[in-house]
């Protein structure tokens, strides 16, 4: 048997093709590419929206003109022209279906083919899914039982229609309309995306889980997602994307809220696997996303990602930690290879008393591909015994890739303990020569090390989807997860 | 007219009056230029966000002293590292002052730069060297622009420099407020060996504004310790521009100990152009009342198995603000390399500031590199300890932190220095007491 080094897995991950890479057929029903105030009016109207929400869009889209690009992260692209891009595009037949015989069946070979199949989830997973397939939901799972508990699962467009005050209250609070250029955009041209409102006191008794997939030629995806948890209520919310080949660049800008009032806890998990380009660097999604949350006395909020596929990444979830002994946690593995570009990492802005926060993050990177940790944690004088411990460690695999940290740190109150480290290394020769020493081959003592290297983020993510995201880690770096 | 307007007009003045060479000439000019269009740098600059220059410039500082001035040895003997035998490079408002000097010729040259720029014998070490390291930035580009004096240093091969040698400048506040642009160039050749003091003082409490850039190029196995006192008065500001070349298997180490100074920036460049370097960059800050210190460093790996440590440690009380924004780049070529940077900060009063930026880019993949910074407080039982033992709160409190910065007096090679640095942290911590219990 010949010999499996990290050459051959080098060489595997460069000519890995993306496994998702498909495309299905559905009607759309897309309007003329370019953007204006008409779209977004136009927009608005398509999905039956009152009036405050229109003005809100209008609004939004007046920042966004005046908007620059921002240019500051780490990456090269081309940029998206956004006067080509198509801002709305939903599956034609648009009826809610009462069971799954009902959806078009196409789409539900799709979704066979990513190895999601509803009624499988359904069954064995106890996973309400609230499936957006190009921007707008289809089915909806789980309702009645979530309903009984009054928590309120839906796409934001029904939420506006039917839970207006809410969403009226909440949206824009922790990302404002002018928050930058990409959260601007989105909210002047979002499409769906999910809302959740979990009431006072509810313990949510299941993952709530929304698969993304941009599914339309030349279509950016615009999601909003809103997620409230009143006082002491707890959700575990899941998000996962696969996207299919496409030649064309695809951009997407989606913007997370979450708002955990007091003694809340929200537990945001996401794997993303968008499509990153070809060996080439050929395509690719372009993933531009602001993700914040808000927490209030005692609350917690807890953001874990394995990121895996785009072209171009560029996405912060953020922490607010507002009021006293409120709790932020991030966990991240980001994966890239060939000419994938990521520039991600998040802020803690410690505001309350006693305000705790720990940063993970492991970045892996392959080929020919740039991987940047770009964080923030920042103390103010009010945030007495706040504490921050940070890690960010770098995993390098080739010598044509590379690694890069650029964290700042901000403390302005003298009881504050800020704690940051950061390592970069490659897989040791040494530690594949005591595997192997022990019996175990090359290609298993890769997988281990990249396993126990990732472990600690990997363990935070909920069962159900633990299992994801090994997988999507296996089509990133294939062969070296066991 | 503001600042830049006003050194710009002069510069023109300054030139005419030198009327040097092309040669010179057109690297000021390029130089004025550039910065020109640059200006002062400003908030807005990644490197400078948490720096501010603004309210230091809103002085009307004048550009050239208009007299010399003459102090006694006395009066400022103090500010020397005096207990030891050394060369000394000293000026006074920006001029040399001969009597308070002691330079040489014999064997190497330690002596001026403005007999450096316009001697002949000096004019091939000057081509070869002068303005060829410093970067193309705002400050240093003004500094270029104006650079007349300052010291220059040349130590040919295989010389061990038995003697440190202490450059200082000193302003005696004569005029109202004074900027002074000092230029440095230090060469060593071959195996050679030197050791460097850099101190900046000013005599009362006039406004003083240095920006001074210094270029030290460090060949093949020569060893540098290069050691800054920046303990002035609460109204003088500095910017210090340090570019640092090093050659295979040089060895070159730089302390920096900032404790006075209203503002103070510390740009400190290493360029690691050759295998098997090794580069030290430490630094201990203790301020207080508004003081401002930021430590910004660079260091470029581009070589394959080199090495590179930075320490730097801070106590930050009353209103002061601390910044460290510290890079390290390692080339895709630079394998083996092993990178360690380290900054550890106190705050010991609820005004005080403290922002930190280590970075590290790398595009090499069998390095080994890391980073790690903390904030934190004293530890409440060490604390306990000591007190239970009879020590006073205060006493307690300065040992601790005399502790907490001791590993980077450590490795600093002179005694003198050692204990001078000593006697300056028990001072700025209010304390009677030697620290070498």
């Amino acid at each position: 048997m010949s010999k499996y080094t990290e050459d051959d897995l080098r060489e595997e991950l460069k000519t890995k093709e993306y496994e998702y890479g498909f495309y299905t057929d559905i009607e759309s029903d897309t309007f003329p590419i370019g953007l204006n105030e008409d779209i977004v009016r136009a927009i608005s109207l398509k999905k039956e929206e009152p009036q405050w929400m229109t003005d809100w869009r209008i609004e939004s889209f007046r920042a966004w003109e005046k908007m620059v690009e921002p240019d500051w992260a780490n990456v090269k692209y081309v940029k998206p022209d956004f006067q080509a891009i198509s801002y709305y595009s939903a599956p034609n037949k648009k009826p809610k279906y009462n069971s799954l015989d009902e959806v078009d069946p196409e789409l539900l070979a799709t979704f066979a083919k990513l190895g999601i199949s509803l009624d499988e989830q359904k069954k064995l997973s106890g996973v309400a899914m609230d499936v957006v397939v190009d921007s707008v939901s289809v089915a909806t799972t789980f309702k009645k039982t979530l309903a009984e508990k009054g928590i309120i699962f839906c796409s934001i467009s029904e939420a506006i229609k039917e839970h207006p005050e809410l969403v009226k209250k909440y949206i824009g609070t922790v990302v404002p309309q002018k928050d930058n250029f990409y959260a601007a955009l989105n909210s002047a041209v979002f499409s769906d995306g999910s809302f959740c409102y979990v009431p006072k006191g509810v313990k949510c008794p299941m993952e709530l889980s929304t698969y993304f997939r941009i599914n339309q030629a030349g279509t950016g995806q615009f999601e909003r997602t809103l997620v409230i948890a009143d006082k002491g209520s707890y959700v575990s919310y899941l998000e996962g994307c696969t996207a299919p080949s496409r030649d064309e660049n695809q951009l997407h800008a989606a913007v997370v809220e979450l708002i955990a009032l007091d003694d809340a806890e929200i537990k945001y998990s996401t794997v993303q696997n968008w499509y990153p380009g070809n060996s080439e660097g050929k395509g690719g999604v372009y993933n531009f996303v602001t993700k914040r949350g808000l927490c209030e006395k005692n609350a917690k909020i807890s953001w874990t990602q394995v990121e895996t596929g785009s072209a171009v990444t560029w996405k912060y979830p953020s922490c607010v930690l507002k009021g006293d002994n409120s709790v932020g946690e991030f966990y991240s593995i980001a994966v890239t290879n060939n000419h994938q570009q990521a520039d991600t990492g998040t802020k803690m802005v410690h505001l309350g008393k006693n305000t705790r926060s720990t940063i993970i993050s492991k970045g892996i990177s392959a080929g020919k591909s740039q991987n940047s940790y770009r964080g923030l944690v920042q103390v103010h004088a009010r945030a007495k015994n706040a504490r921050n411990f940070s890690q960010c460690d770098s995993l390098l695999m080739g010598n044509d890739c590379g690694a890069h940290t650029f964290p700042y740190i901000e403390a302005k109150n003298k009881t504050a303990r800020i704690e940051h480290e950061a390592t970069t290394s490659k897989i040791g020769e040494d530690q594949i020569f005591y595997c192997n020493q022990r019996g175990i081959d090359t290609e298993k003592a890769i997988a281990l090390i990249v396993n126990g290297f990732s472990k600690e983020v990997l363990n935070k993510l909920p069962m159900e989807f633990a299992v994801e995201a090994q997988k999507l880690l296996e089509i990133s770096l294939e062969g070296s997860v066991g | 007219m503001d600042l830049k307007e006003k050194l710009i007009s002069s510069f023109w003045a300054f030139e005419n009056h030198l009327d040097e060479d092309s040669y010179l000439h057109s690297i000021r000019t390029n130089a004025i230029k550039n910065f020109q269009e640059q200006g002062f740098p400003s908030k807005k600059e990644e490197s400078w966000k948490y720096t501010s220059l603004n309210s230091l410039l809103k002085n009307d500082f004048s550009v050239f002293p208009k007299q010399e001035n003459a102090i006694e040895y006395n009066d400022v003997k103090k500010y020397f590292i005096h207990d030891i035998d050394s060369y000394k490079i000293v000026f006074i408002d920006g001029k040399y002052s001969s009597h308070l000097s002691q330079t040489t010729h014999d064997g190497m040259d330690i002596c001026l730069m403005s007999s450096a720029l316009s001697k002949p014998k000096y004019r091939i070490l000057i081509e070869n060297y002068f303005n060829k390291i410093a970067k193309q930035e705002s400050l240093t580009s003004l500094n270029t622009a104006f650079s007349s004096e300052g010291a220059y240093i040349h130590i040919p091969k295989n010389k061990m420099v038995a003697k440190p040698i202490q450059i200082i400048h000193f302003s005696t506040g004569n005029e109202s407020a004074i900027m002074l642009q000092p230029r440095n160039l230090i060469v060593v050749d071959e195996n050679s060996h030197v050791q460097i003091i850099e101190r900046h003082q000013s005599l009362n409490d006039n406004p003083v504004l240095t920006n001074s850039v210094s270029e030290l190029f460090i060949n093949k196995r020569a060893i540098v310790d290069y050691y800054k006192i920046q303990n002035d008065n609460q109204n003088a500001s500095l910017i210090d521009n340090t570019y640092i070349k090093q050659k295979q298997e040089s060895i070159c180490s730089v302390h920096t100990f900032s404790f006075g100074g209203k503002l103070t920036r510390n740009n400190l460049n290493f360029s690691q152009q050759g295998e098997r370097i090794n580069s030290t960059l430490k630094g201990i800050t203790i301020i207080g009342d508004k003081q401002h210190v930021d430590h910004n460093t660079l260091v470029h790996h581009m070589e394959p198995n080199c090495e590179s440590h930075q320490d730097y440690k801070g106590v930050f009380g009353e209103n002061s603000t601390g910044v460290f924004n510290g890079k390290i780049i390692v080339d895709k070529i630079a394998q083996k390399t092993n990178a360690f940077q380290s900054n550890k900060n106190i705050l010991v009063s609820d005004k005080a500031t403290i922002n930190t930026k280590p970075q590290l880019e790398i595009f090499a993949d069998d390095v080994k590199c890391s980073h790690g910074c903390t904030i934190g407080q004293l530890d409440e039982s060490a604390m306990f300890y000591l007190r239970s033992r009879g020590i006073p709160q205060k006493e307690a409190k300065a040992l601790l932190m005399y502790a907490f910065s001791n590993n980077v007096l450590n490795s600093v090679k002179i005694p003198e220095i050692k204990q001078r640095i000593t006697k300056i942290i028990a001072n700025k911590l209010g304390v009677n007491i030697g620290f070498d219990l």
